[in-house]
């Protein structure tokens, strides 16, 4: 069969319109079929442009202060108790001031009082998060609205480059399944636990904040942790992070974290 | 053909033998798969229906959980407004299986006939049930 110059050309103009226009169909097809008016957040919903924390250590006289906040976290989130230490899986955790802070300019002479305190730690959600840029399944990404790095569970597959990325040592591992080191009548039953295999960390109370609540630990804390948005100039958590002195663990690395760790009172501003 | 009653009965029987399970079953109705939605809070219920009609939940609740868990998830986007305007909170624990108490008489029935095996169980907690 022969073609001239101008069959050819109406052939090929014809298919390809057909070929984009079935594009289309099929990109129409892989669409979800739920509509946006459909969903939406819930209107009790707690917002801010980026979520931060303030605390203030000196409000946590003792050990017990420490554990209330622990246990307020680690209680609604079902985080286990592991009995092998290699095994542990922390969400927020107390540690000492060396261990916090290893790279801060103060030396023992300085702020004696200060040093011998613990602090509590948990996820910086930071502005630049190192865990995210590493993640090859996006299942840990940082939330467009609110700036909180959250771990889709669903998506993660236990890679553990997060947890070597990560500067903070803010996530943990499950070596072993967690459901049995978790007590029975502890369970919060409207909360997932994790599976041998992914990684989880603090996701600052995402299911609260939901319906309005504040993060469990800010609520136990007394005080001693502040939650609010770094964006807003008016907020609290802007007001005492301009009163105070406050640092943040391994600022040099450039990651922005979002905890804020009063060392001084109004003297030191 | 040498002994061939022998082999043509033997055919046969071969024939009838492997036919049995099928000729044993025809005209029989098929084995159904039958759910309960026979639940207090489904019982408490004005109207008996789910967030989307039967028809829909049954050929498509995956594609709506997997949407569902996407929104929360990824997009925090929690509350889900039905084709009939009805609004609903989106959770697996805390909406669905709050009627669907009777996971095993639910969920698993179905899945089992279907042999599907979903991962939701490894990580949501199942409702508790008194039948074990």
């Amino acid at each position: 069969m022969s073609m001239n110059r101008r069959q050819f050309i109406t052939v090929a103009g014809i298919s390809t319109v057909l070929g984009v226009g079935s594009a289309s169909v099929i990109i129409g097809l892989g669409k979800s079929s739920l509509e946006a008016a459909q969903i939406s957040p819930d209107p009790r919903a707690l917002k801010a442009k980026r979520w931060g924390f303030v605390v203030d250590v000196s409000k946590l006289a003792s050990d017990e202060d420490y554990r209330k906040c622990i246990d307020a976290c680690h209680d609604i989130h079902n985080v286990p108790n592991n009995p092998n230490p290699m095994h542990e899986v922390k969400w927020i955790w107390k540690d000492t001031y060396e261990h916090t802070f290893p790279n801060v300019a103060e030396d023992k002479i300085m702020n004696v009082e200060l040093q011998e305190k613990n602090f509590l730690l948990f996820c910086n959600h930071c502005a630049n998060p190192a865990c995210v840029r590493v993640c090859p399944t996006k299942a840990t990404f940082k939330r467009k609205s609110d700036g909180i790095v959250m771990q889709d569970m669903h998506r993660c597959i236990g890679c553990r480059f997060c947890m070597a990325a990560c500067p903070f040592g803010a996530r943990s591992f499950n070596y072993v399944d967690p459901r049995p080191n978790i007590a029975k009548e502890k369970q919060n039953k409207t909360f997932p636990t994790r599976m041998i295999g992914v990684v989880e960390k603090c996701t600052a109370c995402y299911e609260r904040l939901a319906i309005g609540q504040q993060p469990a630990c800010a609520e136990a804390s007394n005080g001693a942790i502040v939650f609010g948005d770094l964006e807003d100039p008016d907020s609290e958590i802007r007001k005492l992070i301009s009163e105070k002195y406050t640092i943040r663990r391994k600022p040099e690395l450039g990651t922005q974290p979002g905890i804020y760790y009063v060392i001084g009172g109004g003297e030191h501003a | 053909m040498y002994n061939s009653g022998k082999i043509i009965a033997g055919l046969v029987v071969f024939f009838i033998l492997a036919t049995m399970p099928f000729l044993l079953n025809l005209g029989k109705a098929s084995a159904k798969v039958e759910t309960s939605i026979d639940t207090p809070e489904i019982n408490a219920l004005p109207v008996k229906q789910c967030v989307e009609p039967k028809e829909f939940m049954r050929s498509e609740h995956m594609q709506l959980l997997n949407e569902w868990r996407d929104q929360v998830v990824r997009n925090g986007n929690r509350i889900y407004e039905s084709s009939n305007g009805n609004q609903y909170t989106i959770s697996l624990q805390n909406s669905c299986m709050k009627c669907h108490s009777n996971k095993k008489e639910f969920c698993d029935k179905c899945h089992n006939y279907m042999a599907v095996k979903p991962y939701c169980w490894t990580c949501h907690i199942e409702p508790k049930e008194n039948k074990s």
